[in-house]
């Protein structure tokens, strides 16, 4: 049996009186990709901390047991320790420097010199630091890295612009292109992705373990662990529930173990339901400059009532409809609501008319993330309806704060009190005080971009039950975009391609995967003018 | 000044959501005065100037918090607002108005002027987001400019404005002649053990606080906190982002001008020409001192922050003077303080103006 590459023994955490880890051992081995998952909250980041000697961690009085590399006890008391012995890390937040090329991100601070007469001359005064640069080199070693990776990028474009996606692989890129590196780690590479591009990094990462290197892999996405993944730690509480061979379960069960109860995850029943046909909501030929997410000419009908869902692949276009339509970045085209043309580039007449925005960007512009959760929730409906306010035209603090318990009950959102800042809570529920917001304003249509991006799978899947009661029991119609097929297939009433910024063709919820893949990659004979597609109309 | 103790913030909250910049400068305040009672000072006589100079200066850095809040950072073009006061006081003086007359026209011109001056600095502002700070600051450097051709060349022609001989208006205007100086210090003036309360000039202050506090609790006033917190959060929301920032600098400009008259009478001078140009920092610094940052500040900050600045900035020169034992140090130690805290408070602000 090999020997472990990388060894938790015992580790337990405090932060003042709040054990946030407990008695854990893992063992991983080389050249094997370990899943490690929990809710948020389950302690998943303070290993990784404590495996990076963050600052935070030994500034918090460091921790009990030890980390074993290769068998030996190691301490690891700052990340660039870490570096040393070979630990690389992939952020979920990008760690990228935009204006520089790819090659120059991927050798920061491991810059190669050159080696001639000047340097040598240049570096005996002035030091190493004062070498010129061998770009040639650097870049060969990119490209190699990027080759590895399977990805086509040109390692002298700009970091700038790149899809989000891209950028996942230009961070994994310079981790594996430290000459050390035996152990990644990988935190929720995935959550950004679309499908295809998950894809491409899953296969990446198997030829990596298949290459040596230890690969701990943090996801919530079950059915990529199934896939990928050789074994996989279930953390609950900063407790480890168990540690299993992943040929030896289930995403059901690795889902029930993670949460603690049963759930169902995948498809519900999803009856087919009645939808009046009268259409409340009509886009045509809509164009939207939004920066990576084009729209060119899309035309949709909605009708009242239903949940359409939008999906599609980052970058084709279909977080600009929305964006577009609420007048987030310019837009041109026909919108009517109720029969009636909407004004584009105006969000506030947008607002007053009854439609509410859920951003994609939760804590870009979805939240004002050091105020409390009260201000945030009336923010909208007072500045649109001028709600919330007392006779001199002053915020009524007891309504906002009314308002806010109400929301806290009904939509289960896990908080102090109302009075805490949104930046401190869990990302689902921080998306769910940004959905208690649009609810306040009472809108007939809701926009909800990306609701579970982010999001552990208990509180996933109590959003998506909300806006499916919202759509069930209130009427509310709701256009939702996410990035994730099954779970518009599990909620929506039909589903909207969009490939490169137009519309590609619409399926009902069960349609076949392939259908769906098809059509995301742009193929639909019948569809190619998107003119042609009727509502409702399966292609191909 | 109770009114700002309203301000829903328990006195517990409020601490523990200081930074500790307010106890530092605090904490040394305390020393010296109790450096000064040692030295057997009048350091009642201390605390009371403290609380003078505080009242004079707080509408100034309130100036601070509309321009904060919205997100263009401590606004270093104070100077547009005072020159914009001054032009009206000199204005009501040549009209010939006198006390308390004066000071109510000068006030009410003041704003006017600061609502138009505030407008096109506003429009300024939103030009160059992102560079708010180093702008405002030559912003202010360049009115003054400016307004030395106005004090040149206004056509006035009352004996208290001009220079004996020559044109232009001269350098230091006493308002003793108009009946204008201190007439808020002496307006209900009190004295407890040997404290003197210039009541007028407190209640002011307190009053234009109580405003600024009621404003951005308004609808336009919360919307101002949003666009600066968050200006795409704003966005969505259906707020106009650079007509808020507007509407917070005409603010701003306005308490600026307005200050300046309360300055003026309290002082019982106006000044012209430089003297607009190093005011700005001192009532950015005592703001800050105070406990805000680039981002955020409240109205509470601004009372902490400027009787903790002015207070400190009062007593340390003359204990100086006393400890060196005759040496007249005053202005030099005054300088070396007051650079001193703007220097500290200038390290406190977080990163940049939005």
């Amino acid at each position: 049996m090999a020997q472990n590459l990388l060894e938790f023994r015992g580790v337990s955490k405090n932060y003042a009186d709040n054990q946030v880890l407990h008695d854990i051992n893992i063992e991983i081995k080389a050249g094997e990709i370990h899943a490690l998952i929990g809710e948020n909250g389950a302690g998943k980041s303070t290993l990784m901390n404590i495996l990076f000697g963050m600052p935070v961690i030994h500034s918090t009085g460091g921790f009990e047991g030890e980390v074993c590399i290769c068998g030996e006890p190691v301490k690891i008391m700052s990340p660039h320790d870490a570096m040393e012995m070979g630990i690389g890390m992939v952020h979920q937040e990008f760690m990228l420097i935009p204006a520089f090329t790819i090659a120059e991100n991927i050798k920061i601070n491991r810059e190669i010199p050159k080696e001639n007469a000047l340097n040598s001359t240049m570096s005996r005064i002035f030091g190493e630091r004062m070498k010129t640069l061998d770009f040639k080199t650097m870049n060969q070693d990119a490209r190699r890295a990027l080759d590895r990776l399977e990805m086509s990028l040109d390692e002298f474009a700009l970091v700038a612009g790149l899809p989000i996606g891209y950028m996942q692989f230009v961070e994994i890129a310079r981790e594996i292109d430290k000459t050390n590196t035996r152990i990644l780690v990988l935190d929720e590479p995935t959550a950004v992705l679309a499908e295809s591009e998950a894809e491409s990094l899953l296969s990446a990462m198997r030829k990596l373990a298949a290459e040596g290197i230890a690969i701990v892999f943090i996801s919530h996405r079950l059915d990529e662990i199934i896939n990928v993944c050789d074994r996989v730690t279930v953390l609950r509480d900063g407790e480890l529930v168990v540690t299993k061979d992943v040929k030896d379960t289930n995403v059901i069960e690795i889902a029930e173990l993670m949460i603690g109860r049963k759930v169902s995850i995948g498809k519900e029943d999803n009856e087919a339901r009645e939808i009046s046909d009268d259409v409340i909501f009509e886009i045509k030929d809509l164009h939207v400059a939004m920066p990576s997410e084009r729209v060119r000419g899309v035309d949709l009908k909605v009708r009242r009532g239903e949940i359409l869902g939008i999906g599609g692949l980052a970058g084709q276009g279909k977080l600009g409809i929305a964006n577009g339509v609420m007048g987030m970045y310019p837009a041109r085209g026909e919108v009517l609501f109720e029969g009636k043309p909407l004004p584009l580039n105006r969000t506030k007449q947008v607002l007053k008319s009854g439609v509410g925005f859920v951003s994609e960007d939760r804590k870009g512009i979805g939240l004002l993330l050091d105020e409390p959760i009260d201000d945030n929730i009336a923010f909208t409906e007072m500045s649109i309806h001028g709600n919330f306010l007392n006779f001199l035209g002053l915020c009524d603090s007891k309504a906002i704060r009314e308002n806010a318990l109400k929301m806290i009950k009904d939509l289960d959102i896990r908080c102090t009190n109302e009075k805490q800042h949104t930046g401190r809570l869990s990302g689902g529920n921080q998306q769910k005080v940004c959905v208690a917001r649009a609810l306040t304003q009472k809108p007939k249509l809701l926009f909800v971009s990306e609701p579970t991006r982010g999001v552990d799978i208990g509180a996933k899947k109590l959003i998506l039950d909300l806006l499916r009661s919202l759509a069930q029991d209130q009427g509310m119609t709701i256009i939702m975009t996410s990035s994730e097929l099954a779970e518009l297939c599990s909620i929506c009433d039909s589903v909207t391609i969009i490939c490169e910024g137009k519309v590609i063709g619409t399926l009902p919820p069960d349609a076949s995967p392939v259908e769906f893949g098809l059509m995301m990659s742009g193929i639909c004979t019948s569809a190619l003018d998107s003119e042609n597609v009727k509502e409702g109309e399966v292609a191909q | 000044m109770e009114e700002t103790a309203k301000s829903g913030t328990d006195i517990k909250g409020l601490i523990k959501s200081l930074p500790p910049a307010p106890f530092i400068i605090g904490g040394f305040w305390v020393l010296v005065l109790i450096v000064a009672a040692i030295l057997n000072m009048p350091w009642v006589w201390l605390i009371s100037d403290s609380l003078q100079r505080a009242a004079i200066w707080g509408m100034l850095v309130l100036a601070m918090v509309p321009s904060i809040q919205s997100g263009t950072g401590p606004n270093f073009a104070l100077p547009v607002g005072l020159c914009g006061g001054m032009l009206a006081m000199v204005t009501a003086i040549q009209l010939g108005f006198t006390g308390m007359g004066l000071l109510v026209m000068a006030a009410g011109m003041a704003a006017i002027l600061g609502i138009i001056m505030g407008y096109l600095y506003g429009v300024l502002m939103n030009a160059v987001k992102g560079s708010e700070m180093a702008i405002a600051t030559y912003t202010g450097f360049s009115i003054t400019a400016v307004f030395f051709i106005i004090w040149l060349a206004v056509p006035f022609d009352n004996p208290f404005l001009g220079w004996f001989i020559g044109e232009g208006l001269r350098n230091t205007i006493a308002l003793g002649p108009m009946a204008a100086n201190q007439v808020l210090d002496n307006f209900l003036m009190f004295e407890v053990i040997g404290l003197t309360i210039r009541t007028g000039t407190i209640l002011v202050f307190a009053v234009f606080c109580t405003l600024v506090w009621l404003f951005f609790r308004s609808k336009t006033g919360i919307a101002i906190s949003a666009v600066g917190a968050n200006p795409m959060f704003a966005r969505a929301a259906g707020l106009n982002v650079d007509r808020s920032r507007i509407i917070a600098n005409i603010i701003s400009t306005s308490l600026a001008a307005v200050g300046v008259v309360v300055y003026a009478q309290s002082f019982g001078f106006l000044q012209l020409y430089d003297f607009p140009m190093w005011m700005a920092f001192p009532a950015v610094a005592a703001v800050l001192v105070g406990g805000a940052t680039a981002q955020r500040a409240k109205v509470i900050h601004v009372v902490i922050g400027v009787i903790l600045f002015q207070g400190l900035l009062t007593t340390v020169p003359p204990v100086f003077t006393e400890i060196l034992a005759g040496a007249d140090m005053t202005d030099a130690a005054r300088m070396v303080i007051q650079n001193a805290i703007i220097l500290y408070a200038l390290t406190k602000i977080r990163g940049g103006g939005k």
